[in-house]
């Protein structure tokens, strides 16, 4: 589903450059729950931006889907995204004028896809993520764990091959936290790829791989338990 | 184009409108005080000229005076300071040699007489003249009729009078037609009344009689006072003036290059003077106008362009779930657009109504300043098409902003 070879990335900072990633090699197979671990600087959301298409690589190779990812164009890149890549954010970014249903519907306006069609899908999400009741409020009017339900949600609604989560319960307590991650499970066991970003260890361990980052290089890539026990 | 047909363009148009409602009020005033300007310095600018208009309204504009004085230099034989006077020979020679120029021309005598009914009495101007002088100067006959070509014909001692005169002359209510007044002792019938004019008036309260009669009464031989002449339309009448005073001055043995034997005044020119102040006027309303409305346009841009670094992350998000950079283009574009011709037809409605405020504070009555004060439709549509020209223009700025902010930046904006 996602391969990457030999990735580097740096960013310029004034004349000097920083080295984020330096040669990551990375083959998630369909259908896995794979956690990224790694502090702060590790480079682990550079990552997530490249795999989220929402940033470019220098050097090596990407595979999404198997299609090599090389000179995208904003409108090329906007096209592969809404198609294969839902993302779930630490900040929930719901749009803060729309209400739930229409937040979770706005990927599908851009897929083309009428409003009425549109609508009834994205309740269908909403219920999938128990917020049916909810769907007419604003997202102030929700909490941090609806929001980001909302949120995931949102990224499920076009179908696509891969969810990216970056710090999906970073803004969240405890409970829903839990609430969060099994909700990120059940839909792994749906069989959807999850590829979550955190530095919390609890998180990670639900998920059924870590790969750990530490200065721009994989330093551990395991199965974890959970893995073992399906 | 697909896009403005679609409902769902504007739907996120309307949401994202009503997140920012200060904003969007703020820029639908600019363009709205601009094409509010345009329209109501447009509109007053046509009532000023519907004014002159209907101050000239009554007269020939195209109209020349020429009278005689004396003579400022010496020529065959007679010496300077000559005085002489036009002769109704000079009229049929004009009238004949100048037949395509001259549209009329009214011959004038002209005196001052005691007018007397019954016990009442009073001074006035007794003017001596032919029926064309209501085509050059229209009269407002409130009862009876003007002089006619019978009463030139027949010597008939009939006079029109102005309305003050019969307030003077008349006790109130009698009629006034088909009674006698004495003008110099002799009995004119009184066959019609004129009312005041609003516009130009030569004479003030006159008693028009016949001139035929004027010449026999008085003994004025063949002598005229002054005329009035009327130039045909398209006729170049500052050409014509000092055609028609170079032919006067061969016949009456002045010198061509005599600056003071014949007096003229030129209403035309004087008019044209006024014609192209308005012009001139008419002018800087157009550049006012269109350099407020730009400025709005401006201050669309401008809050718009703000509002999309406000945007920023809003736009990140809908990049991150799929809106392609041409969607999120076409979207503020389409805003823009959508304001200005919001604005804009906003400013026409309040522009109207101020028009038709001030139509109808100003505008009524014989000394009302702006005469229905309007502006022409195709106008109004010129400017909204420029306003909506100028409002995609100026939307392209900020949507150009938004798309090459990439979309990671955008998001990592808090």
């Amino acid at each position: 589903m996602i391969k990457i070879e030999n990735l580097h990335k740096s960013y310029p900072i004034g004349k000097d450059s920083l080295h984020v990633l330096k040669g990551l090699d990375l083959h998630i197979k369909e259908g896995e729950f794979v956690s990224i671990m790694g502090s702060s600087g590790s480079g682990k959301s550079t990552l997530l931006n490249i795999v989220g298409l929402l940033d470019t690589h220098d050097e090596g190779k990407y595979y999404l889907n198997g299609q090599l990812i090389k000179d995208l164009n904003e409108k090329k890149a906007a096209i592969l995204r809404n198609k294969f890549l839902g993302f779930v954010f630490q900040s929930f970014n719901l749009i803060s004028y729309k209400t739930a249903l229409e937040n979770v519907a706005l990927p599908l306006y851009y897929k083309g896809m009428g409003r009425k069609e549109r609508l009834k899908i994205a309740l269908e999400y909403l219920e999938k993520v128990g917020l049916k009741d909810w769907a007419e409020h604003l997202p102030n009017e929700l909490s941090g764990g609806q929001k980001q339900r909302v949120a995931i949600a949102r990224a499920l609604v076009t179908k696509p091959k891969v969810v990216l989560a970056d710090e999906p319960t970073g803004a969240l307590d405890s409970t829903t936290t839990d609430s969060v991650m099994d909700l990120l499970k059940e839909i792994n066991d749906e069989g959807m790829t999850v590829f979550v970003i955190t530095h919390e260890e609890e998180v990670a361990a639900q998920t059924k791989r870590i790969v750990r980052l530490r200065d721009g290089v994989i330093i551990s890539d395991k199965l974890t338990q959970q893995a073992k026990a399906v | 184009m697909k896009f403005i047909f679609d409902s769902d363009s504007w739907q996120e148009i309307y949401g994202s409108i009503r997140k920012n409602k200060i904003r969007t009020v703020i820029t639908i005033i600019g363009v709205l005080w601009g094409i509010f300007l345009l329209v109501v310095l447009l509109g007053a600018a046509r009532g000023m000229e519907n004014g002159f208009t209907k101050l000239f309204g009554d007269f020939a504009t195209n109209s020349v005076f020429v009278w005689t004085q004396s003579t400022d230099t010496p020529f065959k034989g007679y010496q300077k300071g000559r005085r002489f006077r036009l002769t109704d020979s000079d009229i049929e020679v004009l009238k004949s040699e100048y037949s395509d120029e001259i549209k009329f021309l009214a011959p004038r005598n002209q005196t001052n007489n005691l007018l007397v009914h019954d016990f009442k009495s009073s001074n006035y101007k007794v003017s001596g003249d032919y029926p064309v002088l209501d085509k050059i100067q229209k009269k407002k006959l409130l009862y009876g009729r003007f002089l006619n070509e019978n009463d030139i014909l027949s010597y008939a001692k009939v006079t029109v009078i102005s309305e003050d005169m019969y307030k003077q002359l008349f006790d109130k209510g009698e009629e006034a037609i088909g009674q006698y007044i004495k003008i110099n002792a002799i009995n004119y019938k009184v066959v019609g009344v004129y009312g005041s004019s609003n516009g130009i008036d030569l004479d003030g309260d006159t008693a028009y009689i016949p001139y035929s009669t004027f010449k026999k009464v008085y003994n004025t031989g063949n002598k005229v006072d002054w005329m009035v002449i009327t130039a045909a339309p398209d006729v170049d009448i500052e050409q014509m003036e000092s055609d028609i005073i170079l032919t006067l001055k061969s016949l009456h043995k002045v010198h061509p290059d005599d600056k003071r034997a014949f007096g003229s005044f030129n209403l035309g020119t004087q008019i044209d003077k006024l014609t192209g102040f308005l012009t001139g006027m008419q002018f800087l309303t157009w550049f006012v106008g269109i350099a407020t409305l730009i400025a709005g346009v401006f201050a669309i841009g401008n809050i718009l362009l703000i509002t999309v670094k406000e945007r920023t992350k809003e736009i990140g998000i809908r990049r991150a779930i799929g809106a392609t950079p041409a969607s999120i283009r076409q979207q503020i574009i389409l805003e823009s657009v959508f304001l200005t011709t919001v604005a804009g037809m906003l400013g026409i409605i309040f522009g109207g109504s101020i028009l038709f405020a001030i139509d109808a504070a100003f505008g009524q009555g014989p000394d009302a300043a702006l005469v229905n004060p309007t502006v022409n439709i195709p106008i109004i549509l010129i400017a909204f098409a420029t306003l909506i020209t100028l409002g995609t223009l100026i939307g392209l700025i900020p949507a150009h902003v938004a798309t090459i902010v990439k979309p990671i930046e955008a998001l990592r904006e808090e």
